[in-house]
């Protein structure tokens, strides 16, 4: 048997060091990180990396941060698998390695000129906190702007400092709803989407959340009149190369990893394996 | 230019031809294992290949993406440090039939998809590969003609058509040419020899014929027409989710990836290994969710691999009809009966809509 080192391979790492980390919940953890060759990840919003600890394995993570960062990018981790975990124990100054970006991320510059309607639920606002920072970020290219967010508890709210300062700005719509024993809006989220004044031909949902959430928020967008095409949605599915081969990702023909994480509602309408 | 694509190798010269053929490098071919199984393995001489053989046990992508390979070496001292490394050993193939380089065709269409996976086309590039026509069914199980993969298309260096006394060799390619230069043992096809090649095509023609009763272009609307089938739900009560089916499939290359440490615990490698769709936990995320809990919807994801998704995506069935999976069935799930059963629920529903 020979063997050759091969530079273009896809399962090659890039060095990255861990900046910051802080503990968001019990669960979910925030990670800062930059790539060691000082380059820049150069992703879209919504895309992700898999991100990689030697003799452990590797976890597909959406990236939670804007693109127009450019020194660096943020990672929000819950420990659910054996490399989130131990993800979780890692602290600044500590090296990952990582692949990527992957995938097809929010088509930023299509929305360019139109609505947003930003729907996260629970965990799901890490990958949109990535679209909403770029829309910030690029706010006067953007119409409207409203973000609903829902969770469990107050207490499992991500990124609450963040999402107050959103709530504070004027450029935004902010609404948030959580399950009972809460001052704020009480109930699912879908019970904040007739409520939201918006002008559907020319508005585009991105939505995010756990599986269960999408059938409901569809059949209320569609309710709002917005067209099947400008409701995107991002998908979690099992990975394990990223490149679109090892096949644990597919929904019916389409590959999460690379014709995805994010669709439009038109394309994966008809794939009942998708909801 | 017909002349010199064909030569003719006769019987008696085979033992020797095969001979050259591993001095030049390593030689696999097809060996009877017993129980009526076969097995592509090293050779060396012409004693142990079985010319006349049912599809073997696992098909030729062991050789093109081995069962288990490592992608990345890495150390974890105190400078941890990773390399992407491809295993590869040259190698040449003997006596492949027409289903398994349809299946080899199938998987260099995938890994040349972008982005490449050059762990399989740098491996892909050291291996040569010499085919042997069959000129009848090998046994009730395949359905090559239906998938087009019945009678020779390319994916060969050397063809070898077993013409009695003789074997026709078509030359398809420059390296396929070096090979019998240097072996020396050929010598020019004839026109009788061309005759004789195209009778025994003409007499395949009346062979092979659809081994199920449905036309191969209108599969892939027969499928869009069966999602919600009864035959899934029967496959569900059937189906021991072993993975045995997708593991001898020509064409079926989704694998996991796992790290593994040695003994020193400061070296380890990270390999990619051959995975199962059938499997319980290959669609489960972390969280606990599986999108194919099913087992009707895991035999049903297999069919639509084979028959409809990579229509779309490459413009061929990833069907061969080679027949493994049916023989390798532990619950005796039948492809081509699936197939009819599929044809004739498509059937009744239109007749439904029409009563």
């Amino acid at each position: 048997m020979e063997k050759v080192v091969i530079k273009d391979s896809g399962y090659r790492l890039k060095k990255a060091t861990i900046l910051r980390t802080k503990n968001l919940t019990r669960n979910e953890k925030f990670f800062e990180i930059a790539l060691k060759d000082g380059s820049s990840l150069d992703h879209e919003p919504g895309q992700f990396i898999m991100v990689s600890l030697l003799g452990i394995g590797e976890s597909p993570i959406s990236v939670c941060s804007s693109p127009s960062r450019r020194d660096s990018f943020d990672l929000c981790i819950r420990a659910v698998g054996k490399v989130t975990r131990r993800l979780h124990t890692l602290k600044k100054g500590d090296e990952i390695g990582i692949r990527g970006p992957y995938g097809r991320g929010f088509p930023v510059n299509i929305i360019t000129g139109n609505d947003l309607l930003i729907i996260a639920g629970g965990l799901g606002i890490a990958p949109l906190r990535s679209l909403i920072t770029y829309v910030l970020d690029n706010r006067r290219d953007f119409g409207k702007v409203h973000i609903l967010f829902g969770c469990k508890e107050p207490k499992e709210m991500l990124f609450s400092d963040e999402l107050e300062q959103w709530s504070q700005r004027t450029d935004l719509h902010y609404a948030c709803t959580v399950d009972p024993e809460w001052a704020g809006n009480v109930g699912v989220i879908t019970t904040l989407i007739p409520g939201v004044d918006i002008e559907p031909l020319r508005t585009f949902a991105a939505v995010v959340g756990p599986p269960v959430m999408y059938t409901f928020v569809i059949k209320e967008l569609l309710k709002k009149g917005i067209p099947k095409r400008q409701i995107l949605l991002s998908f979690e599915r099992n990975m394990a190369c990223g490149n679109g081969k090892c096949g644990h990702c597919q929904i019916q023909n389409l590959y999460v990893c690379q014709d995805g994480p994010v669709f439009n509602y038109e394309q994966i309408k008809n794939l009942s394996e998708a909801f | 230019m017909e002349d010199t694509q064909y030569v003719v190798l006769k019987k008696d010269r085979f033992e020797e031809f095969i001979a050259a053929l591993s001095s030049m490098q390593k030689l696999v071919a097809p060996v009877a294992k017993g129980f009526g199984a076969y097995a592509f393995e090293e050779v060396t001489s012409a004693d142990p290949i079985a010319l006349n053989y049912i599809p073997t046990i696992l098909p030729l992508k062991k050789y093109f993406m081995p069962q288990r390979e490592t992608l990345l070496e890495f150390t974890l001292d105190r400078r941890s440090h990773a390399e992407a490394v491809v295993e590869y050993e040259p190698l040449t193939i003997f006596g492949a039939h027409t289903c398994d380089l349809a299946g080899i065709q199938c998987l260099n269409m995938v890994f040349s998809e972008r982005p490449k996976d050059y762990n399989y086309l740098l491996r892909k590039g050291t291996i040569t590969l010499i085919g042997l026509e069959c000129n009848d069914y090998c046994d009730e199980y395949a359905s090559c003609h239906l998938v087009h993969a019945s009678f020779p298309s390319g994916g060969y260096d050397l063809l070898f058509t077993d013409l009695g006394d003789y074997f026709m060799v078509h030359i398809n390619t420059v390296s396929g040419d070096r090979i019998v230069r240097t072996a020396g043992l050929c010598e020019g096809a004839g026109s009788a020899h061309m005759n004789e090649l195209r009778s025994l095509r003409d007499r395949k023609r009346t062979v092979f014929r659809n081994e199920v009763p449905i036309k191969t272009k209108l599969i892939p609307e027969l499928f869009d027409a069966v999602f919600g089938a009864r035959v899934w739900d029967n496959l569900n009560e059937r189906c021991l989710a072993c993975g045995n089916c997708t593991n001898v499939c020509p064409t079926c290359y989704c694998f996991n990836i796992k790290d593994e440490l040695d003994l020193t615990l400061a070296r380890g490698i990270r390999y990619r290994v051959w995975d199962s769709c059938q499997l319980e936990p290959f669609a489960r995320v972390a969280g606990g969710i599986n999108f194919r809990k099913e087992r009707s919807a895991r035999q049903r994801h297999r069919y639509y691999r084979k028959f409809r998704y990579p229509v779309d995506r490459f413009a061929r069935f990833f069907c061969t009809g080679c027949g493994r999976c049916t023989r390798a069935c532990m619950a005796d799930i039948s492809l081509k009966e699936t197939l009819s059963e599929l044809i004739k629920e498509s059937e009744e529903r239109v007749w439904k809509k029409w009563l």
